[in-house]
């Protein structure tokens, strides 16, 4: 039991980060980490809510119809974010307005709802929430990375201290949008080289693409492929 | 590329037409602009060049290298993207600046998507837009020419386009020999006029874009009442639409999608010139068009006699 607990929550940091190799929550993650500290405060505000919700939603997984699961999963998760979302304005002010919008969106962040989907909805209480801390502290971490390298050559600080002040002058294309997809690119494939699974052509292939029962290009009409 | 593999029917005839032979034709072609960049700029310019063609072709060897493909440098094709970002460039930038726009412009456009004939956009437009969105303070800071040969410290000035926008007129024997602010290969019409001449001479470019590109900036430019003759000799009209939008991967192959490609380009700088906050827009023009070729390739594809209309489904 205690090793299959650990594996619940390593599997998040590094075998099934959701942001490197699931690529989910990739819209929080392209927006705040122009600092490190903004990494950090999503993380740590979107973790608290995927245990949260992960809890709940694994104590109510009899109750919860399956035919309305989604609209009462989002709402279990707004309730927790609204709750998240008054803590930081009432201790961290600073977070909040750094974060901004981003903040209440936790709402909408597809690991958290993908989580209830996939993993809280068929697993009990204790496992669903060590899912959750594993899953909240690979996004923190990814992002944390993210912010780091974005900060450090977007801006030349790390954590808002100076750091290559005296002889580099700040790449500023790092802060911006194309650099943070950059970075995110860059970071996507080095996570996929170190773990060794890069695709084979046949992973790419039309027969193993989600979008191959609606594609025209498959089903053998004229057209480009969709998926 | 799939037309230029079919196999005819004998007797074939070969152009002698290589990579290298055509890169060593535009450098040449490149000579003229290089040489009036180091007259009017100085020393600074020609250390600009010989940094980013050495970065771009040592960046090529390694990432060939590392990513264990055969080696392209022999074709030259380093050299020329080196040197047309040199050109693209201040003449007072830091040396290790235009280092970093040369990994952008080699290893992240040019190898990342496969090497040449693969990138999707000009690498060495990318690696200028890149420089300019990253240090938007050293990447306009133009220094006046001949003054290296006056003073030691260097004295700035604007480029005509924003002096222009400040009420200022440049005459146009200036802007057509080189004598103002700007790039270090874009003031020079005279001598990039030099070297497209010898490019469609030596048939290695196709005057339609060069044509359609210029005469669109000055037709616009004259319906929108500007000075058209300005607008085509300022700012980097000339060296965009001969050496940069001609680029064979980034641009389309047939006649008409050429005349497409350059009527876009020249439509987006006038735009961006006009009513955009930004002084000039050749090179986000380019790079927006070269982000269209594909699409403009679907619509202007050569359709095979004899093919029933019905079928031609665009």
């Amino acid at each position: 039991m205690q090793k299959s607990l650990f594996k619940e929550f390593s599997k998040g940091i590094i075998k099934e980060n959701p942001v490197l190799c699931l690529v989910l929550g990739t819209c929080p993650t392209l927006a705040v980490t122009t600092q490190a500290s903004n990494a950090i405060g999503m993380g740590v505000a979107a973790t608290v809510v995927l245990i949260c919700s992960n809890a709940a939603i694994s104590l109510l997984r009899k109750v919860i119809p399956d035919k309305v699961r989604i609209p009462a999963y989002i709402t279990i998760i707004a309730g927790f974010v609204t709750m998240v979302q008054m803590l930081v304005k009432a201790f961290a002010p600073a977070i909040d307005e750094s974060l901004g919008i981003y903040l209440p969106l936790i709402v909408v962040n597809c690991i958290i709802l993908g989580r209830a989907e996939m993993f809280a909805s068929k697993n009990s209480v204790i496992p669903s929430m060590v899912d959750g801390l594993g899953m909240g502290v690979g996004f923190t971490a990814a992002m944390l990375l993210m912010g780091s390298i974005r900060e450090l050559l977007g801006s030349g600080t790390f954590f808002g201290l100076p750091v290559t002040s005296g002889f580099m002058d700040p790449i500023l294309i790092f802060i911006l949008p194309p650099g943070g997809f950059f970075v995110f690119g860059m970071l996507v494939a080095l996570s996929s080289k170190l773990s060794g699974k890069q695709k084979t052509a046949e992973d790419i292939s039309c027969a193993k693409c989600p979008m191959n029962k609606t594609c025209s290009k498959v089903n053998g009409e004229e057209g480009e492929c969709n998926g | 590329m799939e037309n230029m593999l079919t196999v005819s029917s004998s007797p074939h005839l070969s152009s002698g037409a290589t990579t290298r032979k055509i890169m060593l034709d535009v450098i040449i072609a490149l000579v003229p602009a290089s040489v009036a960049a180091v007259i009017f700029f100085g020393w600074k310019s020609l250390m600009l060049i010989a940094v980013c063609i050495a970065s771009c072709t040592a960046l090529e060897y390694i990432c060939r290298k590392v990513m264990k493909r055969k080696n392209t440098v022999g074709d030259l094709s380093a050299v020329v993207t080196g040197l047309l970002l040199a050109l693209n460039l201040p003449s007072g930038l830091n040396p290790l600046i235009a280092v970093f726009g040369c990994v952008v412009a080699i290893v992240v456009v040019k190898q990342m998507f496969g090497g040449i004939g693969n990138n999707f956009v000009n690498p060495a437009i990318t690696a200028r837009i890149v420089l300019l969105v990253s240090f938007p303070v050293q990447m306009t800071t133009w220094e006046k020419p001949f003054e290296w040969l006056k003073t030691a410290d260097s004295v700035t000035g604007a480029t005509p386009l924003a002096l222009m926008s400040q009420g200022t007129s440049t005459g146009y024997m200036d802007l057509f020999l080189g004598n103002t602010g700007g790039c270090i290969g874009e003031t020079c019409a005279l001598a990039l006029l030099l070297g497209g001449i010898y490019l469609v001479a030596r048939k290695v470019i196709s005057p339609i874009i060069p044509l359609c590109f210029i005469g669109t900036v000055f037709v616009l430019s004259f319906l929108l009442g500007g000075d058209p003759l300005f607008h085509i000799l300022s700012g980097g009209v000339m060296l965009g639409a001969i050496f940069m939008a001609t680029d064979y991967t980034t641009s389309p192959m047939n006649p008409a999608g050429k005349v497409i490609f350059g009527i876009g380009c020249a439509v987006i700088t006038v735009l961006i010139r006009f009513y955009a906050n930004l002084p000039e827009g050749v090179s986000f023009s380019i790079i927006l068009m070269n982000i269209l070729v594909p699409h403009i390739e679907n619509l202007t594809r050569t359709k095979p006699f004899g093919k029933e209309k019905k079928n031609e489904k665009a």
